[in-house]
């Protein structure tokens, strides 16, 4: 289907039953019940996922195919952003417009950094990388603050042009839409205890990010996507087999920095402010984890990653010392203080710690991130399977692969 | 006519003379040997050849274009390809996907955006592997990673990568260096087999028998210098190449 392999097929359409299904497979738990605030199906979150998994996966097709390490991704996200933003200030709210120009804008100026970066290789392209993007967090903090508003952030007006929209309706800033339908629309619905919420934002995000995934296999599968995994085997051979790899890094280069801006874009389309934290390497950096700890080099590796690390930090930091006391309040009095006391360290600000331990466990134990657990599980139960049933099942589990 | 004209060619490493007024011809469609002791200059004349590096006066010519100061690309998209000392291969990738690439550049050029096919669709580049891999009997382990090989099948591996480009000329650098006496004979018939396509082929070896089995012409190098150059015969009974080369043994 779609030119893709039978096994990619089903990839692609187990990804699009997920999101799909995203408002209830995130909200397991009844409204009431104390484990609620596990649920992650709300709006917010839930188009937060989808829009780093695009991130996430644009940061794979240069790092985990050429093997490139930028260490200033966040930068196009950023700009992208920034672009989106004005074409909502200049244009109209009508997304479209917005996620055009972060996408056109953010290929430009990662067309520009890159050819610079990319002269060198390794930790120096890195550091270059970081380097350029610190550079714009700073200029977007200070000389640039026309553009960029500075510290408090670029968002919408009553006074902006919209010449294509109106600037005011109702004396209001009117709501981002997608050809009239509003960002922040959606419908909720309770069924028994559960509350499910179905918002218009999200599923737009959604629709998106199955393209940019489309696009991604399109890719992986593709000639160009062969050279990119030699670039990362042996630059050197490719030389001396007739094949320059400076401009197949660079279109990956440009490919993963119009991702990244065509995240920033749908970032600002959902809920139109750009600041210039969104450039600063800490962002970078989370951009990198959650292509290592999803595996980096695979399909749906990012995404995973990029579901695990927003739902940490939404859902672990949110929890607090109450919380804990209540969830082990069926210990014994002392084994439950002492278990509050181990455990706080991991929930609210020490999320970050939940999330180092785990980035340390899957870089020693699974390389492969956690996609190649997934495949050493699957890889138990086939044997098992296969020793029980003595030999039946096991060739028809080998010809799924 | 000659394919390969080098006049005059000068490289100093500091105060050592690596190549020494370097003159050779090499004839279109002979395998040409370049023999000589350890340090002589042999792989630093190929270097020169490939866009490695750039000597310090001469000329090469190949097919009447010069070749120095062109990328090792636009060299190889000239016609010529060469097989390193140490194995250059993509060792994470497939040795179909190894010969692929290769086949991809002969086709497309140094550059082409092809985002959208699928490397299984593209049939005629898979063909042409296939058929290479097994010319060269490594068609049963296609779908193995090309790490996975032992070290005389990396060889051929990567002469399969030139053999598939059907270059004009290519260059074997010790092509039979730790083989085994068994797959070093493999190598020479290879060898004479893809010699029955007319490629040049300018080979560097120790192996006197791999080099006097296939040879049609041989230079002998030594301190940067080429100091006899003829038949195989000739060289044989040269007295200075046995002084030179092998201390005064006989061969």
């Amino acid at each position: 289907m779609l030119g893709l392999s039978r096994k990619d097929t089903t990839l692609l359409l187990i990804v699009l039953a997920l999101v799909v299904l995203a408002p209830f497979l995130l909200n397991p738990f009844p409204e009431d019940s104390e484990l609620a605030r596990f649920n992650a199906g709300y709006p917010d979150l839930m188009q937060r996922f989808v829009i780093f998994g695009i991130f996430a996966m644009g940061f794979n097709i240069l790092f985990g195919l050429t093997g490139y390490l930028s260490f200033g991704h966040a930068a196009f996200l950023g700009v992208g952003s920034y672009a989106g933003v004005w074409m909502m200030k200049l244009l109209t709210v009508n997304v479209v417009p917005a996620i055009i120009a972060s996408v056109a804008v953010a290929g430009v100026f990662s067309l520009l950094i890159g050819y610079i970066c990319l002269r060198r290789s390794g930790i120096y392209f890195s550091i270059l990388t970081l380097a350029f993007a610190q550079m714009s967090f700073a200029l977007a903090y200070s000389v640039l603050t026309p553009i960029t508003a500075g510290e408090t952030g670029l968002q919408l007006s009553l006074n902006d042009p919209r010449i294509l929209g109106s600037s005011a309706v109702d004396g209001t800033i009117p709501a981002t839409n997608f050809f009239g339908i509003a960002m922040r629309d959606g419908f909720e619905w309770a069924v028994g205890g559960w509350k499910f919420t179905f918002n218009f934002g999200y599923y737009l995000c959604a629709v998106i990010m199955l393209i940019a995934f489309y696009i991604s296999i399109r890719i992986f599968r593709s000639p160009f996507g062969a050279m990119l995994r030699a670039v990362k085997s042996n630059q050197q051979r490719m030389n001396y087999t007739g094949i320059n790899p400076k401009p197949y890094t660079l279109a990956a280069f440009v490919i993963s920095g119009m991702y990244a801006g065509l995240a920033g874009g749908l970032m600002v389309a959902v809920d139109p402010l750009a600041g210039a934290d969104r450039m600063f390497w800490t962002a970078s950096g989370e951009v990198v984890l959650m292509t290592i700890l999803g595996g980096a080099g695979t399909l749906v590796g990012p995404l995973l990653g990029a579901g695990v690390i927003k739902y940490f930090e939404n859902i672990f930091s949110r929890l607090n010392e109450a919380d804990l006391n209540q969830m082990f309040s069926g210990l014994p009095d002392g084994l439950q203080s002492a278990m509050v006391t181990v455990a706080q360290m991991f929930v609210g600000d020490g999320w970050l710690l939940t999330l180092g331990v785990m980035f340390m466990a899957v870089v020693i134990f699974l390389p492969g991130g956690i996609v190649e657990g997934g495949q050493r599980v699957a890889g138990w139960f086939r044997r098992k399977s296969g020793t029980e049933k003595s030999g039946k099942a096991a060739p028809a589990a080998s010809a799924a692969e | 006519m000659g394919i390969l004209k080098v006049r005059n060619l000068n490289k100093n490493f500091g105060g050592l003379k690596a190549l020494n007024e370097i003159n050779l011809d090499v004839e279109e469609g002979t395998v040409h040997a370049i023999i000589g002791p350890n340090g002589a200059g042999k792989s630093t004349l190929l270097n020169t050849f490939v866009g490695r590096l750039v000597p310090d006066t001469g000329e090469v010519n190949f097919d009447d274009q010069p070749l120095l100061n062109r990328q090792p690309y636009e060299i190889n998209q000239m016609g010529v390809c060469r097989v390193f000392q140490t194995p250059e291969i993509f060792g994470e990738l497939s040795l179909l996907d190894n010969v692929m690439i290769p086949t991809f550049a002969k086709r497309d050029g140094s550059f082409v955006l092809n985002g959208w096919g699928r490397m299984d669709r593209e049939t005629d580049v898979n063909d042409q592997a296939e058929h290479v891999l097994e010319d060269v009997g490594l068609a049963d382990q296609r779908n193995e990673l090309a790490n996975s090989l032992s070290r005389g099948d990396k060889r051929r591996l990567e002469l399969a990568m030139c053999l598939v480009q059907a270059p004009r000329l290519l260059l074997l650098d010790e092509p039979t260096a730790g083989m085994s006496r068994a797959d070093t004979n493999n190598t020479i018939d290879l060898l004479k087999r893809i010699g029955e396509r007319g490629i040049t082929k300018i080979v560097i070896e120790h192996d006197m028998h791999v080099v006097f089995s296939l040879a049609e012409k041989i230079s002998v190098m030594a301190q940067g210098a080429v100091i006899v150059e003829g038949a195989p015969d000739e060289i044989k009974g040269d007295p200075k190449v046995q002084e030179a080369y092998l201390g005064g043994a006989h061969l």
